[in-house]
């Protein structure tokens, strides 16, 4: 079986639910739920199995995909991710059908199995107009859902908020690929690498190509100084949404920009100069835009949002170093540990906001106050999330954190190096403030919360997770290695 | 699993059974006995297991990360079991005295710090090093702000003190270690392995200018941690409003990390570092302000806590004065007054903490006379603070006359240097703990007691951890070898590399 039949499978069960609720009206949420998430927990274990050779895809559509191992990491990070927020969005669905029209929330199942599936595609693209179609595919669905508790005022301009923010960025973006095509004459990565390494190329024109291109991606990961519209939309969006556009829409951004910068950075490249400063001025501000602001929330999933945008700050930073011999992992490889290591502290402290949300309590920095007294279990993993977060030693952040910091090193970029490391000391206080609320301060209400069995198990393995990967994260770094010996290789 | 990971990860399991639900006295004490058997017997293995090798022993190692090189490394050198000793000793009394009604996360952060502490003095890697380091960190700070002393305004800020002091001094630390890590990782891999680096440093020193620098940097890291003059204000009013366990772990164990560090990375990869004039007085200078400014500070304080913990931020100057030095004689001082110094001030601390939960108050003008009403108790106490003043027969003694000996004498010098001089400042260091030390005796223990201040003798169970600390204090005071036979060779790389320097 070949890759590509899983996507084909995604698109065909995510039609079919959407169409679901027409003709069994009576269908409800937890069908839909079960439907969904079985079809992309078998996706995950067909990707598993599945030939990773790229002959093995038919002729028309190898010029379009690739699949190295960069591509198959990306496309099962796509898999987990949507999973997990399906399984948020079916926690959530009691208090999310307060929202909806008649309490309706089949496209909550059914859109984020076509994110997902074009987050797979776009994982292996080749050239620009596959990463636009899929893109597009990815953000379009995002406008859904991010509006999608319609009854909710925040939501609206959240889903507002983004429509415009976003249709504009794409404007952007074709506009970047439109000069990038005119220069170079060609539309896939290797084409793009080819005429920049030759010098006849002209560059002002490649070169604001490539700017605008990068702009347009930085819409799309939250970078600095397109990340205005981040701590609105996050905070209007339901939880599930949010989670999904904090990892999986990030990821999204960033397989692209691997793709991207990679054949900008390409040996010998004309723009290699211009290329890194925009990654480094760029990175250091998102570090510093994200991180400086957060100190001052006063509600979490603001404060996350803050937080997710100065990740995507380490991230850039991260793009702008690349392989050296000093190091087993690419650039490229770099951006995916830290996405890896990125997946499960978010996750997990979005499902503590979601549990709590659904609890009755809010998102306000007061409902944490004294969480450890009314649930432990609770208060201990977010404290996880958040030391994770903040890159504490032995936990996942860390590891993703040491790389991106030893590459700024081992390039003497010390400008960016000293923006890192001051917006890690000011994430240090925030995600500490909020830790310490939860032990320290009053519990606004003295009802110890109880939890189901499959938000404590998921809880745990997410924690777990965190932890293993802060430890012992060798298998990841080899799994992620093999890819840029393959990537060194062509 | 090799017997010092169980070391390592014993306390950190049973922080984790007894936050699932075990009972947490028997859980904390059994596993701290257990500690202290464990470590014991090691110390008895060891001069058989070290024979014919020059670095640690009982060494394992499991690679977690290939590029770059990290590895939860363990293996013990000398030092690093009399290290590992000192935690268990202070761990078993400490989770021992916390009475039953305080809430179980005494022990659970106690048996943190534990763990954290043996897994950063056992590490061989340098990661592990300042990751066991930092997760010790964490707890300390969050019950100073949860069960401090004092208001809650108070133990908040104190908190938060802390906690931006030790964050700072750890990144400074980090871009130090980072540092050593980029100039010493030869070839085109990094590690952070730490006989890998000792290996390099040993084959392709750095300029002796460097080492100085990057030396100075570590200094400044490690010194913050170990609350060297002028970096130590968070100290005192950390230790004084910590709950009685915390304050005994960390300015017995804990705070012994930043020493260690030194000792163990910063000296082996930077044999001359100390040495550059211009380190090596600035090192001096903040040592004096550690011995003498922070002496006459003590003599001022009016409450036992506060008086105790400004003494420990004191006696962190004889240390560092030892480590300056840097002869063989000077180092295995250090490391001696290290473990003496951990165990007597820990101990204080704990009979401190048993006097604010009798007394109510621990004013030196409103006590006096408990040493009728309690005499055990007052015999205990007398340990702790003639070992605290270097009164000979007890441990501190043996560690504070190897480091005046060895450094006046450094390297048979006959010219009288900075370094001389210091001694002889450092020598009236004596005389005020004497003063403070003897001062807080006699407000306490002798003249009649004020209405309404009386305390009983611990009971025969609470006696117990008192007289163990007491006792070790005694036994290496007598015989100071059977500490320093555990040195052999691990100091004398960094001291003979020092002597070729010169």
């Amino acid at each position: 079986m070949c890759v590509f039949t899983i996507e084909i499978g995604l698109t065909i069960l995510g039609l079919l639910l959407l169409l679901a609720e027409v003709f069994v009206p009576a269908i409800t949420h937890r069908t839909l739920a079960a439907l969904s998430m079985s079809g992309v927990a078998l996706a995950l274990v067909a990707l598993a199995f599945a030939s990773t050779d790229a002959a093995s895809l038919p002729a028309f559509i190898q010029p379009y995909q690739q699949l190295d191992s960069l591509a198959i990491f990306y496309k099962g990070f796509a898999l987990v991710i949507t999973l997990l927020v399906l399984w948020l969005t079916a926690e959530c669905a009691p208090y999310l059908s307060k929202y909806t029209v008649e309490g309706r929330l089949s496209e909550l199942f059914s859109l984020p199995l076509i994110v997902c599936v074009g987050m797979m595609w776009m994982a292996a693209a080749r050239d620009l107009v596959t990463v636009f179609v899929t893109l597009e595919l990815v953000t379009v669905s995002f406008y859904v859902l991010v509006a999608f508790a319609r009854k909710s005022s925040l939501a609206l301009e959240a889903g507002v908020k983004y429509l415009i923010l976003g249709a504009l960025s794409t404007g952007v973006l074709v506009y970047g690929i439109a000069w990038v095509y005119g220069a170079t004459g060609a539309l896939t990565f290797e084409g793009i690498s080819a005429a920049l390494a030759n010098p006849a190329t002209p560059k002002t024109p490649v070169l604001l190509g490539a700017a605008l291109l990068l702009a347009g991606l930085g819409f799309k990961v939250a970078a600095a100084p397109f990340h205005i519209w981040v701590p609105d939309v996050y905070q209007g969006a339901p939880i599930p949404v949010t989670t999904f556009l904090s990892v999986g829409s990030k990821a999204a951004g960033f397989i692209v920009l691997t793709r991207v910068v990679d054949a900008f950075l390409v040996p010998h490249s004309i723009i290699t100069a211009e290329v890194q400063s925009l990654l480094l001025v760029g990175g250091s501000l998102t570090v510093l835009l994200g991180s400086l602001p957060a100190m001052f929330q006063t509600s979490v999933k603001r404060l996350l949002a803050y937080s997710s945008i100065s990740h995507a700050g380490y991230l850039l930073l991260a793009l702008a170093c690349r392989s050296s011999d000093r190091f087993d992992l690419s650039s490229g490889g770099i951006v995916a540990f830290y996405l890896a290591t990125y997946l499960p502290m978010t996750v997990l402290s979005f499902l503590v906001l979601a549990i709590l949300r659904v609890k009755g309590g809010g998102d306000d920095i007061k409902d944490f106050s004294g969480l450890a007294r009314r649930s432990p279990l609770l208060a201990l993993v977010m404290t996880l999330a958040l030391a994770s977060l903040a890159g504490l030693p032995l936990t996942a952040g860390f590891m993703g954190k040491l790389f991106v910091f030893l590459g700024l090193v081992d390039h003497a970029f010390w400008g960016a190096l000293t923006c890192a490391v001051i917006a890690a000391t000011v994430g240090f206080y925030y995600y500490f403030k909020t830790i310490l609320i939860m032990y320290t301060g009053d519990s606004s209400s003295p009802v110890p919360l109880s939890l189901n069995l499959w938000s404590k198990a998921a809880a745990i393995a997410l924690a777990l997770t965190i932890v293993v990967l802060g430890v012992f994260p060798r298998p990841l770094q080899s799994l992620l290695a093999t890819e840029a010996a393959h990537i060194a290789g062509h | 699993m090799s017997l010092l990971e169980i070391i390592i990860l014993l306390p950190l399991l049973a922080a984790l059974a007894i936050w699932l639900g075990t009972p947490a006295r028997i859980t904390s004490v059994s596993a701290a006995v257990l500690n202290l058997l464990t470590i014991l017997g090691l110390v008895f293995q060891f001069p058989s297991a070290s024979t014919g090798k020059a670095g640690f022993a009982f060494e394992s190692a499991r690679v977690v990360l290939d590029d770059p090189a990290i590895s939860f490394g363990v293996g013990a050198d000398g030092v690093a079991l009399i290290l590992a000793l000192l935690t268990a000793l202070v761990t078993l009394a400490a989770v021992w005295q916390i009475s039953s009604d305080k809430p179980a996360i005494y022990h659970i952060a106690s048996l943190l710090i534990a763990g954290g502490a043996l897994g950063a003095f056992l590490c061989t890697d340098v990661f592990f090093i300042y990751a066991f380091h930092e997760l010790a960190l964490i707890p300390t700070f969050l019950m100073i702000g949860l069960y401090g002393h004092g208001d809650s305004e108070h133990r908040k800020a104190v908190a938060w003190k802390t906690t931006i002091y030790l964050g700072a001094g750890s990144l400074v630390l980090l871009a130090g270690l980072v540092w050593l890590v980029l100039e010493f990782s030869g070839g085109q891999k990094l590690t952070f392995d730490l006989n890998a680096l000792r290996a390099q440093a040993a084959l392709t020193p750095l300029p002796v200018e460097k080492q100085g620098v990057i030396f100075f940097i570590l200094l400044l890291g490690f010194g913050t941690l170990v609350s060297l003059f002028p970096l130590h204000s968070w100290a005192a009013p950390a230790y004084a409003t910590a709950p009685t366990p915390i304050a005994m772990l960390h300015s017995g164990v804990l705070k012994k990390f930043g020493l260690y560090g030194l000792l163990r990375i910063a000296l082996p990869l930077l044999p001359q570092g100390a040495q550059v004039a211009w380190v090596q007085q600035a090192l001096l200078l903040m040592l004096l302000g550690n011995i003498l400014v922070m002496g006459l500070v003590t003599i001022h304080q009016r409450r036992l806590d506060s008086l105790l913990a400004n003494s420990s931020v004191m006696h962190m100057g004889y240390i560092f004065l030892g480590l300056a030095a840097g002869t063989e004689i000077a180092l295995r001082g250090a490391v001696l007054l290290m473990f003496a110094h951990g165990i007597s001030i820990a101990l204080l601390f704990a009979l401190a903490g048993r006097m604010r939960n009798q007394l109510g108050t621990l004013e030196l003008t409103k006590l006096g006379g408990l040493g009728t009403h309690a005499p055990i108790f007052t015999v205990i106490f007398a340990f702790g603070a003639f070992a605290s003043i270097g009164l000979p027969g007890l441990a501190n003694f043996a560690g504070e006359i190897m480091i005046f000996i060895g450094s006046f004498t450094q390297f048979g010098s006959t010219s009288f240097g900075p370094l001389q001089w210091t001694v002889v400042c450092a020598l009236w260091g004596v005389v005020i703990s004497a003063v403070y030390m003897l001062r807080a005796y006699r407000n306490i223990f002798q003249g009649s007691a004020t209405a309404g201040h009386f305390m009983n003798d611990p009971a025969l169970g609470q006696r117990l951890p008192l007289s163990l600390l007491a006792a070790a204090l005694l036994i290496v005071g007598c015989c100071p070898w059977l500490l320093l036979g555990l040195m052999k060779t691990d100091l004398a790389t960094a001291a003979i590399a020092k002597v070729s320097a010169q």
